[in-house]
């Protein structure tokens, strides 16, 4: 094992890279990767007014992929000795079957590639007791900001892992990417039952995330919005117009049109956005991007996980479907590069595309006069997650703060629900953009079972005509 | 790939592990051993094939009233004993908690359940594939409508677990499991519509490829054409498929753990009639039938068959070890966890006790109501603090005791408190679900729709 350092963290040598990737392509494969993984991780809870618990994490192993033509085979092993890696390369080869071709040597050439993204205080650095602490004041200050906040739960994380990836193109690369994740989730009790408020913040940086971000401030945040959920009306029913909060909308543009954008789906027309590039797909004033190099955000790596750099994908520009996103295997297919969108959630998992920081662009409208403009409709302060049934289009996602329009002013806050939409109508539907940008909460997107941390962000916008998943009338 | 270790040799390395324990020190170790495989098809070839070993230990120690935890994902010595001093490093942070420690042994005896096949370590990949290709093969000539397969997979576990405690607990256990499941898209003047089948079972013979490929094509095509239906109040039949979703969130809400914490709406209602006179909810892991049926918990206790709902009237809540001391009672051996977290409380394979009737007889008692045979967004729109109840959905409206025309793009709310008591009607037609909750059909008196 080689040490960590600042640059291209090397964990396995070239030369046992290499012989295992020769082992893979022993038969005939036309591509094979070696994907090394080392993730630590911690985890502390407050709870029900104690530290409940701290949980440390430790994950080590390779994930070994083989193609033949239309399969890919894959095969997993936590033995980081030459001997398990071959015999992992070997079940990868024999799963995907190659048909007795001659040896051919992989010979690797080191890419010096893109740093890590700076990180000045290592989480590992800083000792359990200031993680703790953070955890106490922060359930404190939910505590006291009002008698009816009756439950708090804190939780802190931070995950240091370190990959690496080797294939038989001869890529040779790594990265080290650092997490810290900070919750708090609130519930106050009233006359007419309990609610829930939760904030959190998560970034691709060390420690120094808590020179920025104040815990009680955020902690306050995540209390108030229960204690303003005990006085909500129920959620109005049927459709109406729709202005989502800077912030905010992150969700529904990675609902109603990200997913469907993913290059894998479309090849197999399980996209409502297959065959429409260079097509108008959304309201002119829409400049979607997804951009894995946004410095300490929850979406950023220097690579993904086939060893390709992060970049900045134009996905709409101003209405028009620019392009999808790609890994490795589809962009080989269709002749052309992987946009960075390879990722999977662990050496354990085969890798498939994925968003990173999916945010849309500003517009020059005013977000009080978008609100002003309103005759009757509801505002989303913040949302929940959210799914989409990339053939169909049709999408949902939830609200965990929001509040009735009525005559252009916000007025009574409204219980959680969900909300219904159609991914191409919405992208239309869009006819106001403010110049407010703020990125959202931090978030896991599943697909395929696998998780990974994505970021999004908009500015305050407004869809004319969206469902809202209400009770009352 | 590797050498499979058989259960024994997980317990003995549980054991040895549990031998480093310190005077006045608990330990509890988890190690777990799972090996997958999964084949997908895709255009008449092997899309991709995985073969994949996961192993894992955790490590809880208790001393002096704290808990500390930690867990590595292999089975090295070194890394096992690295783990057992993060734990008790992680442990002195903890705030004390006089309800902290592992489980005791109680005395009751593991049910005798047959879940692990030997027929399934040794299938063949081969047969393993061609099922795949077989499935999607299927479904595409189900119907002439069915335009293309978003997937077609067939994947298995066969996985052993070992529980091992200074306090005497010694838990093995061992299952293989199987799954078929299929995503369709029918099409039809350029509108595309999708719909699953799936199957499940012990080993590869229980699978039905048939049935699978048949449902997805079904789901799909008889969405075609389906219109957004106006907004209102209806009553609403749940399909199996939607109901246990539905259940496994009640089911959830029932849990020890979340009820001390404050975070159960049900909390404080021990007697109160909380849903319908015939609602009779159980949750029963010694059931052979569930798919997550297991004859020990996550502390390594005996699991029981608990009734949650008897006849509407709340009876129980479900308890580890630790929420049954703080509660004065003894655990109903419903720890759950994997081996990268300590155990909390909650429910594992609850069903409700059917009634009589089949889906159709049900169907055509109603005159003008909604078969909601999908949702999406329970994650997101469902508040299991509040009971705030919001899902999207889609189904096929019922229009005098007929099925009528599908519907999509719309929403059914209400709350959870409120539908539990709705419920009119229970069908025959319980089916278990790989999922920790068995479906049946539920007729709901009034759901708000939300359409156009």
């Amino acid at each position: 094992m080689h040490a960590d350092n600042d640059g291209a963290p090397l964990m396995l040598s070239p030369d046992v890279l290499s012989e295992t990737l020769t082992t893979a392509t022993g038969t005939g494969a036309e591509f094979a990767e070696v994907f090394v993984e080392d993730r630590r991780s911690i985890s502390a809870l407050f709870d029900d007014g104690r530290v409940e618990e701290l949980t440390s994490g430790r994950d080590r192993g390779a994930g070994l992929r083989v193609v033949v033509g239309d399969t890919t085979g894959f095969a997993h092993t936590a033995d980081l000795s030459p001997s398990g890696l071959t015999a992992a390369a070997e079940a990868a080869a024999a799963a995907a079957r190659g048909g007795g071709g001659g040896i051919c040597r992989v010979v690797l050439d080191q890419h010096t590639g893109p740093t890590p993204g700076p990180v000045e205080i290592m989480p590992g650095d800083v000792s359990k007791a200031r993680k703790v602490a953070l955890l106490e004041r922060a359930d404190s200050a939910a505590r006291a900001s009002d008698g009816a906040v009756t439950q708090v739960a804190v939780r802190y994380a931070d995950s240091h892992r370190r990959i690496q990836v080797a294939n038989s193109d001869g890529l040779l690369t790594g990265d080290r990417q650092v997490r810290t994740l900070f919750s708090v989730s609130c519930v106050a009790s009233g006359d007419m039952g309990m609610q829930t408020g939760r904030e959190s913040i998560g970034h691709t940086l060390g420690f120094e995330v808590f020179d920025e971000v104040d815990v009680e401030d955020l902690a306050r945040r995540a209390a108030g919005r229960a204690l303003l959920k005990l006085e909500a009306v129920p959620a109005p029913s049927g459709e109406m117009p729709v202005v989502i909060g800077p912030g905010g909308g992150g969700v529904l543009f990675h609902e109603a049109c990200g997913h469907g954008l993913e290059a894998d789906l479309v090849a197999k027309s399980a996209s409502v956005f297959a065959g429409r590039r260079g097509e108008v797909v959304a309201a002119p004033i829409v400049t979607l991007v997804d951009d894995g190099t946004m410095p300490g955000e929850w979406g950023r790596y220097a690579i993904d996980d086939e060893g390709r750099p992060a970049q900045r994908n134009v996905l709409i520009d101003e209405g028009v479907l620019t392009d999808y996103m790609w890994d490795h295997l589809r962009a080989r297919r269709e002749g052309r590069a992987s946009s960075g969108n390879g990722r999977r959630q662990g050496y354990r998992h085969l890798p498939m595309v994925r968003m990173t920081n999916t945010y849309l662009g500003v517009g020059d409208s005013d977000p009080d006069e978008i609100i002003a403009d309103t005759t009757h409709g509801v505002y989303v302060a913040q949302l929940g997650g959210g799914q989409v049934n990339t053939a169909t289009g049709d999408f949902v996602f939830g609200m965990t703060e929001a509040y009735m329009i009525e005559d252009g002013r916000l007025t009574n806050p409204i219980r959680d629900g969900n909300l219904i939409g159609n991914g191409p109508q919405t992208l239309l539907d869009i006819d106001a953009i403010a110049g407010d940008f703020a990125m959202g909460s931090p978030g896991t997107c599943g697909k395929d079972g696998q998780g990974v941390p994505v970021g999004d962000g908009t500015p305050t916008l407004r869809v004319t005509r969206l469902t809202v998943g209400g009770t009352a009338a | 790939m590797e050498r499979r270790p058989e259960v024994g040799e997980l317990l003995d390395l549980a054991e040895s592990v549990v031998g480093l324990a310190v005077a006045g020190e608990q330990l509890e170790v988890v190690v777990v051993h799972e090996r997958e495989t999964e084949a997908r098809a895709y255009g008449g070839e092997v899309e991709s094939l995985t073969v994949a070993e996961s192993r894992g230990v955790g490590v809880r120690v208790v001393s002096g009233n704290q808990q500390g935890f930690a867990y590595t994902g292999t089975l090295d010595r070194d890394a096992v004993e690295e783990a057992l001093a993060e734990a008790r490093d992680n442990m002195s942070f903890a705030t004390p908690d006089e309800y902290c420690g592992v489980a005791e042994p109680d005395g009751v005896a593991p049910a005798d359940l047959d879940l692990y096949s030997l027929a399934l370590p040794g299938h063949p990949t081969d047969d393993k594939v061609a099922m795949a290709l077989e499935l999607e093969r299927l479904t595409l000539s189900a119907d002439e409508r069915i335009i293309g397969i978003e997937s077609a997979e067939y994947s298995d576990s066969v996985s052993e677990a070992a529980v091992a405690t200074t306090t005497g607990i010694r838990s093995t256990s061992r299952e293989t499991g199987c799954f078929l499941s299929v995503y369709a898209l029918a099409g039809q003047h350029g509108e595309t519509q999708t719909g699953f089948g799936f199957s499940l079972g012990r080993e590869p013979g229980d699978l039905d490829i048939e049935i699978a490929s048949r449902e997805a094509a079904e789901r799909a095509t008889r969405m075609l054409g389906a219109v957004k239906p106006p907004s209102g109040r209806l009553t609403v039949v749940l399909d199996p498929w939607v109901s246990a979703q539905f259940l496994g969130i009640v089911g959830g809400t029932l849990s020890g753990e979340m009820v001390q914490k404050g975070r159960s709406l049900f909390a404080e209602r021990l007697g109160d009639n909380v849903a319908a006179p015939g609602v009779t909810l159980i949750d029963d892991p010694t059931d052979m039938c569930a798919f997550t049926a297991s004859a020990t918990d996550g502390e390594g206790l005996a699991t029981r068959r608990n009734v949650l709902i008897d006849g509407g009237r709340l009876d129980r809540f479900v308890h580890n070890s630790q929420t049954a001391r703080r509660a004065g009672t003894v655990s109903t051996g419903s720890a759950v966890r994997g081996y990268s977290s300590t155990p909390g409380a909650g429910v594992r394979a609850v069903s409700v006790v059917p009634g009589t009737l089949s889906q159709a007889d049900l169907v055509a008692g109603i005159d003008d109501g909604i078969l909601i045979q999908g949702v999406s967004g329970l994650h997101s729109g469902v508040n299991p603090v509040s009971g705030d109840f919001s899902t999207g959905a889609e189904g096929i409206r019922i229009r005098g005791g007929q099925l009528a025309e599908p519907v999509r793009e719309f929403t059914i709310a209400s709350t959870i408190q409120r539908m539990l008591l709705d419920i009119e009607a229970i069908g025959c037609d319980l089916q278990w679900l790989p999922m920790k909750a068995a479906g049946v059909t539920l007729v709901i008196g009034e759901l708000t729709i939300s359409g156009t």
